[in-house]
């Protein structure tokens, strides 16, 4: 279990929210709710979906990520940073 | 409107509409053979009007209206009434159709796969665009390709090619007529061609892609491969309607652009790009 850090909640549309298709190492994802293109690079897709489970701080994104994925290092920084870029793209809020 | 004339170029039925004579008698002349808007309905209106009562008189300026229209676009002299007339027909297309994907793009086909070429004014789409139809290849359109929403084919807008300054001598050097030539416009000089009668027999047939380049005129020879997400931006930037289609217009592109290969070129003159595209095609 990673040590909680205090900071934002994040909240995000469902998946059935968007659509997403993966050209190479950027997935163009379509925003039905604003009807906005975005190309997003890893891990933003990754804590997208995994806000499908509800709002979440950094440290349980990272929590939630490292059940599917082989993570090094706590990383909460880094989510935390990957959030704040989706929450301007309009991607994500602050519940 | 005094005259009008209705074509039909492809999936569109245009009617235009104008104050003077002239312009409508050269777009006669110069689609002369294009059939009517099928039952007689037009899709989409241009009109040709003096901004001022008396300019229809005194120093004509076509200003350039219809169902869609821009506030800055500027009026033309008589003399390009023909021009404004082409403009209006982009314009119209350009900020209404809503039934296809638009991407300002040429488009030829050979072997029942669509060659898409795509680039902003004087990359040289038209003009390659224009040979590759003088050598064989079936010519669907210098401006835009219309990818269809539902299975990603491209449907020919044969339009009659707009060919600018250096392009006029290039394609009449390889033994096309170009005319009527208009000369001191926005843009240079502009030579219309009109594509053989098999483009316009075979308007409503259309191919699926194959190849997509992205020209560049007058640069050392060279060929890149370029990122699907790379092609995804261009090509978003490319089209005039893909904010406006929405859902549909993200997965026509989505799956155009994973459907084929995509290359920046770059040539130094016509016959260098002829040929180098000739080689890209066999190769591919």
């Amino acid at each position: 279990m990673t040590t909680a850090v205090a900071g934002p909640v994040y909240a995000a549309d469902p998946p059935a929210a968007r659509l997403s298709v993966t050209l190479d190492a950027l997935v163009a994802v379509y925003h039905r709710p604003s009807g906005v293109t975005h190309l997003l690079a890893a891990p933003s897709p990754e804590l997208l979906d995994a806000l499908a489970d509800g709002p979440a701080d950094a440290a349980t994104l990272r929590d939630r990520l490292a059940v599917l994925y082989d993570l090094e290092g706590d990383g909460s920084a880094t989510i935390a940073a990957r959030m704040e870029e989706l929450v301007v793209a309009g991607l994500a809020w602050t519940a | 409107m005094r005259v009008s004339h209705g074509l039909r170029v492809g999936p569109v039925g245009f009617r235009i509409g104008s104050a003077w004579r002239q312009p409508v008698a050269a777009l006669r002349s110069l689609y002369a053979d294009y059939p009517a808007p099928d039952d007689g309905v037009a899709d989409l209106t241009v009109r040709l009007y003096p901004e001022r009562p008396w300019r229809r008189w005194l120093r004509p300026s076509v200003a350039i209206g219809g169902d869609f229209w821009l506030p800055d676009a500027a009026p033309l002299p008589l003399a390009q009434g023909l021009l404004a007339a082409e403009m209006g027909m982009n314009l119209q297309v350009a900020l209404g159709w809503r039934r296809h994907l638009l991407l300002h793009c040429s488009a030829v086909e050979r072997d029942g796969r669509v060659l898409l070429m795509s680039g902003a004014s004087g990359s040289g789409k038209s003009t390659l665009a224009t040979l590759l139809a003088l050598s064989g290849w079936r010519f669907l359109g210098d401006e835009f390709a219309f990818v269809a929403l539902d299975d990603g084919r491209i449907h020919p807008f044969p339009r009659a090619a707009s060919l600018k300054n250096e392009a006029v001598a290039a394609v009449r050097a390889a033994g096309g007529v170009v005319g009527p030539v208009i000369e001191g416009t926005p843009k240079g000089t502009i030579g219309y061609w009109r594509p053989p009668a098999t483009a316009i027999a075979r308007m409503a047939e259309p191919a699926p892609p194959r190849l997509l380049l992205f020209p560049r005129f007058g640069e050392a020879e060279r060929v890149e491969a370029m990122a699907p997400s790379e092609t995804f931006v261009r090509l978003t930037q490319a089209s005039t309607n893909y904010v406006a289609l929405g859902q549909p217009g993200f997965c026509a592109l989505t799956r155009l652009v994973q459907s084929m290969p995509a290359l920046a070129i770059g040539y130094p003159d016509s016959a260098a790009g002829l040929a180098l595209v000739e080689r890209l095609w066999s190769a591919g």
